[in-house]
C-alpha cells in the first residue's frame, strides 16, 4: 500500500471518530466514565466490578452520588457480569477500585489475596448495602400452576438458572429450596435430595450469571426462571411477559460491596461505599426494586416488598464459610458435587 | 498445513498458502504456471537476511506459537489422564460432538446450496445479479456478532414470521450458514467461469441428458473447488462463536457447541478442562485443513501432468 | 449444457430463495427495527458515550494493528518468496494457524500465555496489564489478522519477479532503495487488499476480543462487545440493533472497498 493510502485511510478513521465525537453528548442511555486517556487526572474514576444485575440500580444511585459534595465530577467505569467471574478476574488483576458482588465469598477471595481490608464487613450493616429475596419467575399467567418450591419437581418443568460455579444468583437459588426443605439446614439430606432431584431433571441451560439466565428465559427457554426479586421486577417493568411468585419459605439475599485497598481512587470509592448507606440512596435502592438495608427506608417501602412467611438466611445456615465449604466448594461441596455429576 | 517437500523444493509454496484463505476471487492453484524461477541464491531483498527471517520468525513465535505452546502445556498440566479426563466428560465431548455434526451438516448444505448458488451466478442472467453478487461477500465483512442478533431478530423470540429458531440445533445451523456461506460460492465460481463449455456441448450432441452431463462432465471439474470450499467451511464452523453466541442457547448436550463450553471452563475457573478440550479442537481443524491442503496439492499435481 | 428455461427459472429460486431467507431478509428486518423508531432515535444511540468510545476503542485498534500487519506482513511474505531458509514450511504453516484456531481458543491460549498465571506472568507483576487491557486485545487482533497480508502479498511477490530488483541493484541502487522504489509499488493493490482484510476482521473481531477484555463500557468495550453488552447487560435489544447497524454500515463500507480494489487489480 502506498504511503498515501496508508494516510488517507488514518485520516478518514480519524475524521470519522472525530464527527462522531462531535455530535456526541446528548442521549446517554449507556454509561461510561468518560475518555480512558485522561481518566482519574482532576475529579477521579472509580473503576466498579459488579455482579450481573444491578446496574438499574447504579443508573440511579450515581447520578445522585454526583451531586453531593463527595461524588461530584467523579466518573465510574462500570463492569457487570458473573459474580465469581468478576471476583476472579479483580483477583488475576483486572484494575478496580470498588466491588460489589452477589456474595460474600466473592469478596472473601479478594481479601484473602490482600486487595480488600480485612474489615471491609465492619459497618453496621456488615458491608451489605442491600439485598432481595429468591423468587420464581414463570411465564405470564402463571400456565404451569407453579407456586412453591415443589411445583418445579412437577414432571415436564424446565427450570433456569445459572451456573453456581460461576454466578453468585445461582448460588442464592438453590440455597432457598435447600434451606426450605432441610429446615434452615438442620436436616441437610432432605435438602439436598431436593437439589439432586431439582439439577438433574429439570436444570438444563447454565448460563454464566444472573443476567444471562434472565435472558435464556426471555428468549423463550424453560417454564421457571429461578432469580433475585429484583431481577423479577426489572423484567415486568421491562415489559417482559412474565411475572414472579415468592414462595412462602425463601432466602434471604445479601449483596455485599467493597473498596479496594490499593484503589488509585480510595477516597472517592470509600466515599461512594459509604454514600449507599445513606436513606437517599437507600430510597434509589428501593426504587430500583432492592430491598433496602436502612430500617426507616424499609419501613417506607415495605408494601413494595411483601415479607415472605418464613426467609432464611446465610446466618441461619451457619454463615458463607460453612455454607461454601460443605455444599459449594469446587470438587467436595455436596451441591457441586450434584452439579459436576448432572453437568458433566 | 505442511508444505509438502517436492513443492518446497520448487519454490512454490503459494499457491497452497492461497487455498486457505477467504480469498473471494482467487482460484484455487491460481498462478501456479507464472512462477519465475528460483532466484540466485546471492541477491536476495533484505528482509530476507538472516536477521529479518530471525525477526519475522520471532514475530511468528511470540504471536502465534507460544500462545498455543502454553495451551498445549497447560491442557497436559495433570499428565495425559487428567487431559483424557477433561476431554472425556460427557458434557465435553457431547460439545464436541454437536460442534462436528452440526459443522458437517452445515458443510454440506454449503456443498450443495454454494455450488448451486454459484452456477445461478455464472450461467443464469437476471436483473440485480450484481447485487446477488456483492451479497454473498457480507458474512465476510460482516462481525460475526452482528450476524448472530440479525438471524435472532427474524428467527428469534420476536420472529415477525413465527419460526423460532433460537436455543435449538437448526438455529446453530442457520448461524453457520450464514457465515460459511461464501466459502464454497467464492471457490467455484471462478472454475466455473474459466470452464471449457465445448465439452458440455459435445456431450449434449452426443445425446447426454442435462443430469448426465453434469455428473459426467462439470461435477468433475468443480469437484475440487467444491471440496475445497466446504472443507474450509467445516474448518471455520467448527471453530464459530461469535454467530452462535446469542442464537444457540448454549444448551449442554443439545446446543452447546465447543467454543462455548471452552469459554464456560474459563467462566467457572477451570482452565485445564478448557485447555484439553480447545486443544482438541485445533487437532479436529488441523487435520482438516492438512486433508484439504493434501489434496489440493494432488489435484494440482495431476493438472500439471495433464498438460 | 443448455438448461431448459424451466430449469433455470427453478434453479434462480431455489439459489435466491435460500440468499433471501439467510441473509436478505434478517438483514432488511435488522434495518427496519433499527429506523423503524426514527433515524433521530438511531442516531442517539450510537452517540452515547459509550458508543463513542467502543467505535474509538475499535479504531484505535484497528490503527495500530494495521500498520504492524503490513511491516511484519510484508517481511514474512518476502522472507517466505525470496529466501532459502531451514524451516520455511513451518513458517507457512504458523501463517495459517490463525485461520484454523477458535477465536475462543486464541483467548484462551492468550490467557495461559500472558494472564497473571501464565508463562509471562511476571509482566503483569512489573505493572504491564497486558489481559484485561488494550495490549491483550491488539494481540488477540493481531493474531487473527495475521495472515491477510502475508497470503495477499505473496502472490503478487511470485508473479513480479526478481528481475527489475536485480536490474535495481545492479545499477547500484541499496537494498532500501530497491525495496521503495520496486517492490512496494508492484505489491500495492495486494498488500492494500490484505490491510482492507485486515480492517474488516480487526472491526468484526468478537470471541477472542471477549476473551481477554475487561469490559468497561467506555474503555476497554470494543463495538462488538458492545453490541453484546447492550443486549445481555443492558437488556436493550433496540440499542444492540442499533450498534449493530453501525457495524454493518463499517462492513459495507469495507465490502465496497474490496469491489473497487478487485476492479483495480484485475486492471492492473
Amino acid at each position: 500500500m502506498s504511503r498515501h493510502t496508508r494516510l488517507a485511510l488514518a485520516a478518514a478513521a480519524t475524521v470519522g471518530a472525530l464527527v462522531m465525537t462531535a455530535c456526541g453528548g446528548g442521549g446517554a442511555s449507556d454509561t461510561v466514565g468518560g475518555d480512558a486517556q485522561n481518566a482519574g487526572a482532576k475529579t477521579g474514576t472509580i473503576n466498579l466490578y459488579a455482579y450481573a444485575v444491578p446496574k438499574v440500580g447504579y443508573d440511579k444511585v450515581i447520578p445522585a452520588f454526583n451531586k453531593t459534595e463527595a461524588g461530584k465530577g467523579v466518573q465510574f467505569q462500570q463492569s457487570y457480569g458473573a459474580s465469581g467471574d468478576q471476583s476472579r478476574k479483580v483477583e488475576a488483576g483486572a484494575t478496580a477500585d470498588f466491588v460489589n458482588f452477589s456474595v460474600e465469598p466473592d469478596i472473601t477471595r479478594l481479601v484473602d489475596a490482600g486487595l480488600v481490608a480485612k474489615d471491609w464487613n465492619a459497618n453496621q450493616y456488615k458491608g451489605i448495602p442491600f439485598g432481595s429475596v429468591v423468587t420464581i419467575v414463570v411465564r405470564k399467567g402463571n400456565p404451569k400452576g407453579i407456586k412453591d418450591w415443589d411445583d418445579l419437581l412437577k414432571p415436564g418443568v424446565e427450570i433456569v438458572t445459572p451456573n453456581p460455579f460461576s454466578s453468585g444468583s445461582a448460588k442464592w437459588n438453590l440455597l432457598a429450596p435447600y434451606a426450605a426443605k432441610s429446615d434452615g439446614g438442620k436436616n441437610p439430606q432432605a435438602g439436598l435430595d431436593y437439589i439432586e432431584k431439582l439439577v438433574t431433571g429439570h436444570v438444563k441451560v447454565q448460563p454464566k450469571s444472573g443476567r444471562e439466565a434472565t435472558e435464556t428465559f426471555l428468549q423463550g427457554t424453560g417454564d421457571v426462571l429461578l432469580s433475585y426479586e429484583n431481577e423479577a421486577l426489572f423484567a415486568e417493568r421491562s415489559g417482559d411477559p412474565v411475572e414472579h411468585v415468592t414462595p412462602p419459605t425463601t432466602f434471604k439475599i445479601e449483596n455485599p460491596t467493597a473498596v479496594l485497598t490499593k484503589s488509585k481512587n480510595y477516597a472517592k470509592a470509600k466515599a461512594f461505599n459509604d454514600f449507599l448507606f445513606t436513606p437517599e440512596a437507600q430510597k434509589l435502592w428501593a426504587q430500583a426494586g432492592f430491598r433496602p438495608v436502612d430500617p426507616t427506608v424499609a419501613k417506607e417501602f415495605a408494601a413494595d416488598f411483601p415479607q415472605p412467611t418464613k426467609l432464611w438466611t446465610i446466618d441461619d445456615l451457619g454463615g458463607w464459610k460453612t455454607v461454601d465449604g460443605t455444599l459449594f466448594k469446587k470438587e467436595t461441596g455436596a451441591i457441586a458435587l450434584i452439579y459436576d455429576k448432572a453437568t458433566s | 498445513m505442511t508444505t509438502t517437500t517436492n513443492h518446497a523444493r520448487r519454490g512454490d509454496t503459494s499457491t497452497e498458502g492461497s487455498s486457505l484463505p477467504p480469498r473471494p476471487h482467487l482460484p484455487l492453484g491460481d498462478g501456479a504456471d507464472s512462477l519465475p524461477a528460483a532466484p540466485p541464491s546471492s541477491r536476495r531483498t533484505g528482509v530476507a537476511r538472516p536477521l529479518g527471517v530471525g525477526l519475522v520468525g520471532l514475530w511468528l513465535s511470540v504471536l502465534v506459537l507460544l500462545p498455543l505452546a502454553a495451551l498445549t502445556v497447560t491442557s497436559l498440566g495433570e499428565g495425559i489422564g487428567g487431559f483424557w479426563h477433561a476431554v472425556s466428560a460427557p458434557v465435553a465431548l457431547a460439545s464436541l460432538r454437536v460442534t462436528v455434526l452440526v459443522a458437517a451438516i452445515v458443510a454440506v448444505v454449503n456443498a450443495v446450496m454454494g455450488t448451486l448458488i454459484a452456477w445461478v451466478l455464472v450461467r443464469d442472467d437476471f436483473p440485480g445479479k450484481r447485487i446477488v453478487n456483492a451479497l454473498i461477500d457480507l458474512p465476510f465483512a460482516l462481525p460475526t456478532i452482528v450476524a448472530s442478533i440479525v438471524l435472532l431478530s427474524l428467527y428469534g423470540p420476536n420472529s415477525p414470521i413465527h419460526i423460532h429458531l433460537n436455543a435449538t440445533q437448526p438455529g446453530l445451523l442457520v448461524a453457520l450458514a450464514f457465515v460459511t456461506l461464501p466459502f464454497v460460492v467464492r471457490s467455484v465460481q471462478p472454475v466455473l467461469i474459466e470452464v471449457d463449455r465445448e465439452v458440455e456441448e459435445a456431450a449434449a450432441s452426443l445425446g447426454a441428458s442435462n443430469w448426465t452431463t453434469f455428473r459426467r462432465v462439470v461435477l468433475p471439474t468443480l469437484a475440487p473447488a467444491v471440496i475445497s470450499g466446504t472443507g474450509l467451511a467445516f474448518a471455520r464452523a467448527i471453530g464459530e462463536y461469535g454467530s452462535v453466541v446469542l442464537i444457540g442457547g448454549n444448551i449442554p448436550r443439545k446446543t452447546q457447541v465447543a467454543s462455548q463450553y471452552i469459554q464456560q471452563q474459563i467462566e467457572i475457573d477451570r482452565p485445564l478442562n478448557a485447555a484439553a478440550v480447545s486443544v482438541v479442537l485445533l487437532a479436529i481443524a488441523f487435520v482438516t485443513l492438512f486433508v484439504l491442503r493434501l489434496f489440493a496439492g494432488r489435484s494440482l499435481r495431476r493438472e500439471e501432468d495433464a498438460q | 449444457m443448455k438448461t431448459s428455461t424451466t430449469a433455470r427459472i427453478g434453479l434462480r429460486t431455489v439459489a435466491l430463495g435460500y440468499l433471501v431467507l439467510l441473509i436478505a431478509v434478517p438483514i432488511v428486518l435488522i434495518l427496519w427495527r433499527t429506523f423503524g423508531e426514527g433515524v433521530g432515535a438511531f442516531v442517539d444511540s450510537i452517540r452515547t458515550p459509550a458508543a463513542i468510545s467502543a467505535l474509538n476503542l475499535s479504531l484505535l485498534i484497528v490503527a495500530i494493528v494495521v500498520p504492524l500487519n503490513v511491516v511484519f506482513g510484508v517481511g514474512t511474505a518476502l522472507a517466505l518468496v525470496r529466501g532459502r531458509f531451514r524451516g520455511r514450511g513451518l513458517v507457512q504453516a504458523v501463517v495459517d494457524l490463525p485461520f484454523a484456531v477458535s477465536p475462543i481458543v486464541v483467548g484462551v491460549s492468550l490467557i495461559l500465555l500472558w494472564g497473571v498465571d501464565g508463562w509471562f506472568g511476571g509482566l503483569e507483576r512489573l505493572g504491564i496489564k497486558v489481559i484485561f487491557g488494550l495490549p491483550g486485545m491488539v494481540i488477540a487482533t493481531l493474531f487473527v489478522t495475521l495472515p491477510f497480508v502475508v497470503r495477499e502479498v505473496e502472490p503478487v511477490l511470485h508473479e513480479i519477479g526478481t528481475e527489475q530488483e536485480q536490474a535495481a541493484s545492479t545499477l547500484g541502487a541499496s537494498t532500501w532503495q530497491t525495496f521503495w522504489r520496486i517492490t512496494l509499488p508492484a505489491i500495492r493493490w495486494g498488500l492494500t487488499y490484505g490491510v482492507v482484510l485486515t480492517i474488516a476482521r480487526a472491526l468484526g473481531e468478537f470471541g477472542a476480543v471477549i476473551m481477554v477484555s475487561s469490559g468497561f463500557p467506555g474503555v476497554s468495550q470494543t463495538l462488538t462487545l458492545l453490541v453484546h453488552s447492550r443486549y445481555i447487560d443492558d437488556h436493550n435489544t433496540y440499542g444492540a440493533y442499533a450498534a449493530a447497524t453501525l457495524l454493518m454500515g463499517l462492513a459495507v463500507l469495507t465490502l465496497l472497498g474490496m469491489t473497487a480494489l478487485d476492479r483495480k487489480r484485475s486492471k492492473t
